[in-house]
């Protein structure tokens, strides 16, 4: 017999399961919200989604190219940064606003420290808040949805923050989106359709996006405008990024933590610092930042709640 | 733990077979853990099977004897299946298979047997474990503290195996006999037989047949032994991946765990496979040392898989060509189950006391698709059946920071490869932490 026998350490099985298709799978959960935003505000969100996607995806491929890392454009992870990354924008904003922000969030936000995995701080985020701060106004000037003549709106966010209320918007708007906000946060509904896909596949667990959703509900609840115990939960759970925050940013594997106890204290405290910033920060809006700084916490976080070894009980 | 794919049934419900015997066996030296034998016999002589030909001086050892007669031909360094290679007799086939072995022992005999004969004469016919840990079952039956509780393993976690299976179904009544032996022996309250769920006819095997033909249909507690009335419970458990670890069986069944660094008879636990405890009842009541063994051939390659009874010694090319024609072209051997076998390198290599299985793959199957970047998704932590970190100490382990692999225990590894499995970025966590725990020690 020719001697070629494969010789390697067991395991010789593998389960069905690739990273490039965890990747894809958040991607096809996406959609459902991607295209009801483009329902809600027109084509201008496709070419929004388009650029923030492809210029990620060219980005990455320069990246690698340059850095002799293993060319990976394909695996779903810059695709998914780059729909998340235009999903947190306004929907009428300047072409090269998703441009610059994915290739500040694949360049700086993932590539900087090592690729995929390597990273502290969610890459879409890491370009939305770099965007927020370099651009603030293309980042907050909202249309009104279902107006193409592009007449500006605030958020209902943002109303309150200054003392309003924007007349004639419904929690059931909020649920369905008809309300001014960015292209991808808006319709609830279907981004919960996309979570329960997630959720079924076993690709999300509940620990952190229900932990942090509770929590913004509890808190908002607790310290309402009118004293303790009169704060509008449900407003604050349906209007902003809360939900798509929650459910597809809090929940990426690199930068939340690894064990189940550590992602609920993540959650907790994502849930803590977005319901602080809305209600007495300067923003009217408090997701991004929350879980930047919970990013920022999760190794500490991962250092305090190892998993108790079989027989140290 | 997972349930895992069981590619089972291409052997499950197939007979175990004997394979005739080959012309020529490898008797490794070393087939347990402890020290090695030194043979007992010179080239040129004539052995009877079941004669001695390999003994120690040692407390941890296990004896090897002829599982063919004929002569011995040289004592030689030889492929072997855990060692790589290892000094083994070999013995050409007279064709006679000639014993000396005595005639069974009566019934009466075998009820006066004191805990230290048992032990004696398991000792003397070389039982390990079977499972595929082969440690000397003589020790295990005499632990330094009392023990009350013997689990029978015969959950067969791994896919593919279906030789505990099979002994299950075809020597009921004979493995209750062991097991009255075994409980006998240690001086055991309450006896478990642990089965999975897909095994449904070694469940219902046990749960009809009583000792020496006393039926007790429908019951899971029958008394192991009608004079000391030990009683005896089949436990059917969910099948799932590595519940046949002892001391994953002992958490799953008793609901206690063996604290860190101990052994389970810290607890007043001892765990018997099957196969072992089969060994022990034709020790006791045939006289017949540990010269044959139940192994599964299967796998994509092979078009008659099934579960065989062999020679120790045996090379598994033999059995191979016993199950073939190979349908395609072969990629890799693997010797034991899918999940902690050990892939060969050569078909040279003999069935020895701890060879559960032959598993041959084709190239689909052994490709092992390349590592990439941890994406911390956390499967590994949370499917371990010891609690650990592995993406933690796998990565500690690669960039060579043994400190960091010991806070996270990596010696407390069982090695099962559950978290190679589930890993979505194909890393080879096992191999990793196998390094650390090398590393740890030092």
């Amino acid at each position: 017999m020719k001697n070629r026998l494969i010789v390697s350490v067991s395991p010789h099985l593998h389960k069905d399961a690739s990273v490039s298709k965890i990747m894809w799978m958040v991607v096809v959960s996406l959609i459902p919200a991607g295209v009801a935003g483009m329902f809600i505000f027109g084509v201008g969100a496709l070419w929004v989604i388009l650029l923030g996607v492809v210029s990620a995806l060219i980005t990455e491929w320069i990246v690698q190219l340059f850095a002799k890392r293993r060319v990976s454009v394909l695996d779903g992870s810059a695709f998914l940064t780059g729909l998340l990354l235009a999903y947190n924008l306004p929907p009428r904003v300047p072409f090269w606003l998703p441009i610059v922000g994915s290739v500040f969030a694949i360049a700086i936000g993932k590539q900087v420290f090592g690729g995929l995995g390597q990273n502290i701080f969610n890459p879409a985020l890491a370009g939305r808040v770099f965007l927020m701060a370099s651009w603030p106004k293309y980042m907050t000037t909202f249309t009104k949805p279902q107006n193409f003549d592009a007449i500006t709106s605030a958020t209902p966010l943002a109303a309150l923050k200054e003392g309003k209320v924007l007349e004639g918007i419904s929690n059931w708007n909020l649920f369905l989106g008809i309300r001014g906000g960015c292209i991808g946060e808006v319709c609830i509904f279907a981004l919960l359709l996309g979570a329960l896909f997630l959720f079924v596949r076993g690709y999300i667990s509940w620990h952190i996006p229900v932990t942090y959703t509770v929590v913004v509900g509890l808190f908002t609840y607790i310290f309402g405008p009118r004293g303790l115990f009169s704060g509008d939960w449900l407003f604050h759970i349906l209007s902003g990024g809360l939900i798509l925050g929650a459910f597809f940013m809090a929940t990426d594997y690199v930068t939340s933590p690894l064990t189940r106890c550590g992602q609920i204290i993540f959650g907790i405290g994502c849930g803590l610092l977005t319901a602080i910033i809305r209600l007495w920060g300067g923003y009217p809006e408090g997701v991004s930042y929350a879980i930047l700084m919970m990013n920022a916490a999760t190794p500490i976080i991962d250092r305090y709640t190892k998993s108790r070894i079989y027989g140290t009980r | 733990m997972v349930r895992l794919e069981e590619h089972k049934t291409e052997t499950e419900n197939k007979a175990i077979e004997k394979i005739p015997l080959p012309s020529r066996v490898y008797i490794p030296l070393s087939q347990h853990l402890g020290k090695i034998c030194k043979p007992q016999v010179k080239i040129g002589d004539y052995v009877f099977t079941g004669q001695r030909i390999g003994s120690a001086q040692a407390n941890v050892y296990a004896p090897v004897h002829a599982s063919i007669s004929g002569k011995i031909t040289s004592i030689q360094d030889w492929p072997h299946p855990v060692l790589g290679r290892g000094k083994s007799i070999v013995i050409e086939n007279d064709g006679q298979d000639k014993s000396q072995i005595p005639n069974p022992k009566s019934q009466i005999e075998i009820d006066n047997l004191t805990a230290e004969q048992i032990r004696n004469i398991v000792l003397e016919a070389g039982i390990v474990g079977m499972g595929g840990a082969s440690f000397p079952t003589h020790i295990k039956l005499n632990p330094p503290k009392a023990v009350d509780t013997l689990l029978i393993n015969g959950a067969e976690c791994e896919p593919y195996l279906t030789g505990d299976y099979r002994l299950m179904i075809e020597k009921t009544e004979e493995l209750l006999r062991g097991i009255e032996l075994v409980a006998r022996c240690l001086g055991i309250k309450q006896v478990y037989i642990a089965i999975e769920d897909n095994k449904p006819q070694a469940i219902k095997a046990f749960m009809v047949s009583g000792l020496a033909g006393q039926r007790v249909s429908g019951l899971t507690r029958t008394p192991v032994n009608p004079q000391t009335g030990t009683p005896l419970k089949v436990i059917v458990l969910r099948s799932q991946y590595p519940q046949g670890g002892e001391k994953q069986l002992i958490k799953n069944i008793l609901n206690k765990e063996v604290p860190q660094g101990k052994l389970p008879f810290d607890i007043g636990v001892v765990v018997h496979n099957v196969a072992t405890v089969f060994a022990v009842y034709e020790a006791v009541y045939l006289n017949k040392p540990l010269y044959e063994r139940v192994v599964t051939v299967a796998g994509s390659c092979i078009s008659n898989p099934k579960s065989l009874l062999a020679r120790i010694g045996t090379p598994i090319k033999d059995l191979i060509d016993f199950c073939g024609p190979l349908k395609e072209e072969l990629a890799k051997i693997i010797i034991g189950g899918p999940m902690m076998g050990i892939a060969q390198f050569s078909d040279k290599v003999p069935v020895i006391k701890s060879t559960t299985g032959i598993l041959l793959f084709n190239k689909k199957e052994a490709i092992f698709n390349e590592e990439l970047p941890c994406i911390r998704c956390g499967a590994c932590v949370r499917e371990c059946p010891v609690f650990l970190m592995p993406s933690l100490i796998s990565l500690a382990s690669q960039k060579g920071l043994w400190p960091q692999a010991k806070i996270y225990n990596a010696s407390d590894c069982i090695e099962c490869g559950l978290c190679s499995y589930v890993c979505p970025a194909n890393i080879r966590l096992v191999q990793h932490i196998k390094r650390a725990k090398i590393e740890v020690v030092k």
